[in-house]
């Protein structure tokens, strides 16, 4: 379909849109457990743990990069939780202080980087910044597999998942352990992010979590449907980011955003019922209703 | 001992970085506690990423990256950043966080495309980013210096932030903090909450593109939160948060540049100052005298020694009383350590409250008896009232009793003893000893 | 689907009737951080029943419920059902939430919710299958919502979504059920038939316990009371339990000098 594309066009292609599959489906979770910032948390705090994991290969090994960011966003869960439960430090603070104090150690290692290898550098900002032109068929390999593992897992766990994000008290009262799933979503959110960070970079990577699960939240009442039209928007945000990106030579992450917020801004009109113009009409008919039924001198039931 | 030497110009150049990063650091803290109380924090993030397609646009407009226009346009994005995520919010659409999250992830998106779209140009993204405090020295105003000192472009600016964030301060102080702290009152009171929380927005807003050429993005995010959850970990109280906040920021900016400076690389100066920032939150977290992990472990502690002592003394009294020998201080039914009971039996001895027999047992002395009658008496006295006034079974009292007897002090004990006209005995029928 | 459920009772009366009690809640005492919440609270219940939990503000009824069910830490104390822990009869208990505790805005249908009563059967990985939507929508029939099973929950009335959760926990098929303030926010009508459905569960044999706060309704309502202020005051069949000296005990001014104690204890652990 794409064979008119160089051969790293279609790659990139084929990573980024079972990123954006994943990110969509994941980012429904975290949007609906009030988690979206989360997210953002934890694409800066994987920062230091990428960079990290650089020096100690000593070049750019994807699969240890990826650990090392895995590590260090577990590190920003465990802060996270420990301000939440033991400090009188609020969430939404707790956050801010994790996302720019490792940021800021992420920052301070991209020196060292850049201090010990000159030229090895390249690979290691893409991780910032993300771009498409360091992807290479084994990270690929890397990504699909990431995301196909985390999709077999909300296959499998999805209506564990549905209860526990609906109403975890009552998940705890039928039995289920609530706060390992819960953990578990956490998890997965994790994966999401770090399988992301080469393509989209630390900076972006939350709006890849958070803009395609809160645009299909407009179009629909049912998690299942959701899960779909996100991991559609998902993906098509990461193929048309992708095109454009090839094109013009923009960087990739804030391409595919940009398509992912026009899908948004799209929902967000025109969606039936949730959207504004859909709300916007039916505040009009049931005042012109109203009015009729006044005029009519209907009394009121 | 080397390293630790400086030349005069190194002097200068740590004299004069440290003062833009400290100045700017102040303003954002000073602003950042209000986020902060206000639980909005993660709006300085949405702003100072939001405001990068105003300084993009303004780019493109004025051809000018420091001018009054990109100051504007960034006040003006940042404002609208807030002001649409607001919206988006109050349309009940979408939940709070996530209506945030999708506005200013947007818009940086947008800034990003733009300052890469116009890459030709003089405005390079990693310096919004993450700021260059290592070219601030050598960034100088043309023709003027201060006893022989060439003062850095960005020095004036920050001042000048500085001196509005106090001064905005200073004027809306009273409105600010009812704002912060209930802003329906505030509102009924005829104080506008939006209107000072839109001021605040814009202020943070300018010092934000004001901080950026000088220190970035990364520092603007941690310094606008990370002092003032730190200060509020020392106090509970507005104006001596506002001071730790900014004695934080400075600190962290000072001990940032040389850790960053000093060591075997050229370390990102923004970077460090955020990390330090990050490690006084940690340690004050752990330390804070108050609120810190290990105080409250402490008074716990405390409170636990305390309880063994008083256990100590009253199972003692009850054994005289009763005339039985007491061999052991196990105490296990209080769920007290071990280790807890000795050191409490160490303290009451050298408190003089408790001694050894000549059969080695331990025995109430003197002033121990008399504490310990005391502590009887409120125990007897409490399982009076259980069961009275409160008609708690027989066989349930002591149990309760047992360990709300810690916290009665001597006016709840007289209160008790009112309220139950001076009962000689109590429901098990032991007597209960005077004062 | 109707036999399957008779069945299921049937298979399950002998406990009741057994000389197990029902419900055994022991020297419960709970606290958040120093204050305490529940002050060594004891309840045994051996006969079906309904039961309501009455008491002022903050006197602990959604605790106690929640510390029966394990939502909540004990400080000290136990609980048992059917005589054995709460874990391990999780099956036969059926709960019902404050409306308050979700989002209503969440993305399921009505029959979603009461299907995931059915979930507590299921085991791992396993998706309710037909029997269970089946089952699902006998349940909302109970509650006369039949022809809201499709719509989202937000678009339910208060009373709606109430009756929502008390489909939920029927589909639950539970032998004790925990509601916390299912009369909160409901309109008159709604009242009336939750009340006809909590008495048709009494009949069959089941366990009621129910948060109310309505002192005018507690005595028509209930066969049994609680009667709590952080401790129990008084428990037993309304008739006798339900008088003037121990509503006095309960709401009255007497447990000033608990007060007095629970802030001594708190001013104690903060400041020293």
């Amino acid at each position: 379909m794409f064979d008119w594309l160089p051969y790293n066009t279609q790659v990139v292609l084929v990573g980024v849109t079972l990123l954006g599959v994943c990110s969509g489906v994941i980012g429904c979770f975290a949007v609906l457990g009030r988690r979206a910032l989360v997210g953002d948390a934890l694409s800066h705090a994987t920062l230091p743990g990428v960079g990290i994991a650089y020096l100690l290969a000593g070049g750019k090994h994807f699969a240890f990069m990826l650990l090392g960011g895995f590590v260090s966003g577990l590190l920003g869960i465990g802060v996270l939780s420990i301000l939440k439960r033991f400090t009188r430090i609020r969430e939404d603070a707790a956050i801010a202080i994790v996302l720019s104090t490792f940021y800021g150690g992420g920052i301070v290692i991209a020196t060292v980087i850049q201090a010990q290898a000159s030229g090895g550098q390249a690979g290691w900002d893409t991780f910032i910044f993300g771009q498409s032109v360091g992807m290479i068929w084994d990270d690929a390999q890397w990504i699909m597999a990431l995301g196909l593992v985390t999709l077999v897992i909300v296959a499998l766990l999805f209506k564990e998942f549905k209860l526990v994000a609906f109403d975890p008290a009552f998940a705890h009262v039928q039995g289920w352990p609530a706060r390992a799933i819960d953990f578990t979503m956490m998890l997965l959110l994790l994966v999401a992010v770090v399988t992301g960070l080469p393509a989209v970079g630390v900076l972006l990577m939350a709006a890849m979590l958070i803009i395609p699960a809160s645009a299909a939240r407009l179009w629909t009442y049912r998690l299942s449907r959701m899960l779909f039209l996100a991991a559609a928007i998902g993906a098509g945000s990461g193929i048309a980011g992708a095109l454009l990106s090839s094109s013009v030579a923009l960087p990739l992450g804030p391409c595919i955003i940009l398509f992912a917020a026009l899908f948004f801004l799209t929902s967000l009109m025109f969606a039936p019922e949730r959207g504004l113009l859909a709300r916007a009409f039916q505040r009009r008919r049931d005042r012109i209703a109203l009015l009729a039924d006044l005029r009519a001198g209907k009394e009121p039931i | 001992m080397s390293q630790f030497a400086f030349t005069e110009l190194e002097i200068q150049r740590a004299v004069l970085t440290i003062g833009v990063a400290a100045v700017c650091s102040v303003s954002c803290a000073l602003l950042g506690c209000f986020l902060l109380l206000k639980r909005m924090s993660m709006l300085g993030d949405a702003i100072g990423h939001g405001v990068l397609p105003g300084i993009a646009v303004a780019f493109i407009l004025t051809g000018q990256l420091t001018s009054l226009a990109t100051l504007l346009g960034a006040m003006v994005f940042g404002v609208l950043t807030a002001l649409l995520a607001e919206s988006l919010a109050s349309s009940n659409v979408i939940a709070e966080d996530s209506s945030l999250g999708v506005v200013y992830t947007s818009l940086f998106a947008i800034g990003v495309v733009l300052v890469s779209a116009l890459r030709y140009v003089d405005l390079d993204l990693n310096c919004v980013l993450m700021g260059q405090l290592v070219l601030v020295p050598r960034n100088t105003i043309d023709g003027f210096a201060i006893l022989g000192v060439e003062i850095p472009v960005a020095f004036p600016t920050m001042l000048l932030t500085l001196v509005l964030t106090l001064a905005f301060l200073t004027v809306f102080w009273k409105e600010l903090k009812l704002v912060a702290f209930d802003p329906n009152l505030a509102q009924s009171m005829g104080y506008s909450p939006k209107l000072v929380n839109y001021l605040l927005i814009a202020l943070i807003a300018g010092t934000t593109v004001s901080a950026f050429e000088a220190v970035g993005l990364i520092l603007v995010l941690a310094v606008l939160i990370v002092p003032g959850a730190s200060a509020h970990m020392l106090t509970d109280r507005l104006a001596p948060m506002l001071i730790w906040s900014a004695v934080f920021a400075v600190s962290a900016s000072i001990l940032g540049y040389f850790t960053a400076t000093r060591g075997r690389y050229a370390l990102d100066i923004s970077g460090m100052i955020a990390v330090v920032l990050g490690v006084q939150f940690a340690l004050v977290v752990l330390f804070a005298p108050r609120h810190g992990l290990i105080a409250k472990w402490w008074r716990n502690l405390l409170l636990s020694v305390r309880i063994a002592e008083e256990e100590i003394l009253a199972t003692l009294f009850r054994a005289e009383e009763a005339g039985v020998v007491v061999y052991s201080l196990a105490l296990k039914d209080h769920g007290l350590s071990s280790w807890v009971i000795g050191y409490a039996h160490r303290k009451l001895i050298k408190r003089g409250l408790l001694t050894t027999n000549e059969a080695e047992l331990p025995t109430l002395t003197e002033t121990g008896r008399h504490t310990a009658r005391n502590l009887v008496r409120s125990h007897r006295l409490w399982e009076s009232y259980a069961g009275a006034v409160l008609d708690v079974p027989a066989d349930h009292v002591h149990a309760i009793a047992a360990r709300i007897e810690h916290y009665i002090g001597p006016e709840l004990q007289d209160e008790l003893a009112t309220t139950l006209d001076q009962p000689p005995n109590d429901p098990h029928g032991k007597s209960i000893p005077p004062k | 689907m109707q036999s399957s459920l008779s069945s299921a009772v049937t298979t399950k009366a002998p406990k009741l009737a057994s000389r197990i009690s029902i419900l055994d809640v022991h020297d419960v005492t709970v606290a958040y951080h120093r204050k305490p919440v529940l002050w060594d609270v004891d309840l045994t219940l051996t006969e079906p029943c309904l039961l309501g939990i009455i008491g002022p503000n903050g006197a602990g009824k959604s605790t106690l419920i929640k510390a029966i069910l394990g939502l909540v830490p004990l400080v000290s104390g136990s609980v048992q059902v059917f005589g054995q822990s709460v874990a391990s009869q999780r099956k036969s208990i059926g709960y019902v939430p404050q409306r308050e505790s979700v989002d209503w805005d969440f993305p399921v249908s009505v029959l979603d919710v009461v299907l995931m009563g059915t979930y507590g059967s299921l085991g791992w990985f396993q998706r309710p299958g037909a029997t269970e939507k089946a089952w699902a929508r006998q349940c909302l029939d109970m509650v006369g919502l039949s022809d809201f099973a499709d719509r989202q929950i937000g678009q339910l009335s208060g009373g709606q979504q109430q009756r929502t959760f008390l489909a939920r926990a029927l589909a639950q098929q539970a032998d004790v059920y925990f509601m916390d303030e299912p009369f909160a926010g409901v309109d008159a009508a709604t009242e009336q038939a939750i009340i006809v459905l909590l008495r048709k569960l009494r009949e069959q044999g089941k366990t009621v316990l129910v948060v109310h706060h309505d002192l005018r309704t507690a005595p028509i309502y209930f066969d049994q009371v609680a009667m709590l202020n952080v401790r129990l005051v008084a428990a037993g069949p309304t008739a006798s339990t339900f008088t003037d000296e121990n509503l006095h005990k309960t709401y009255g001014g007497r447990l000033a000098i608990l007060d007095r104690l629970s802030q001594a204890v708190e001013s104690q652990t903060r400041t020293r």
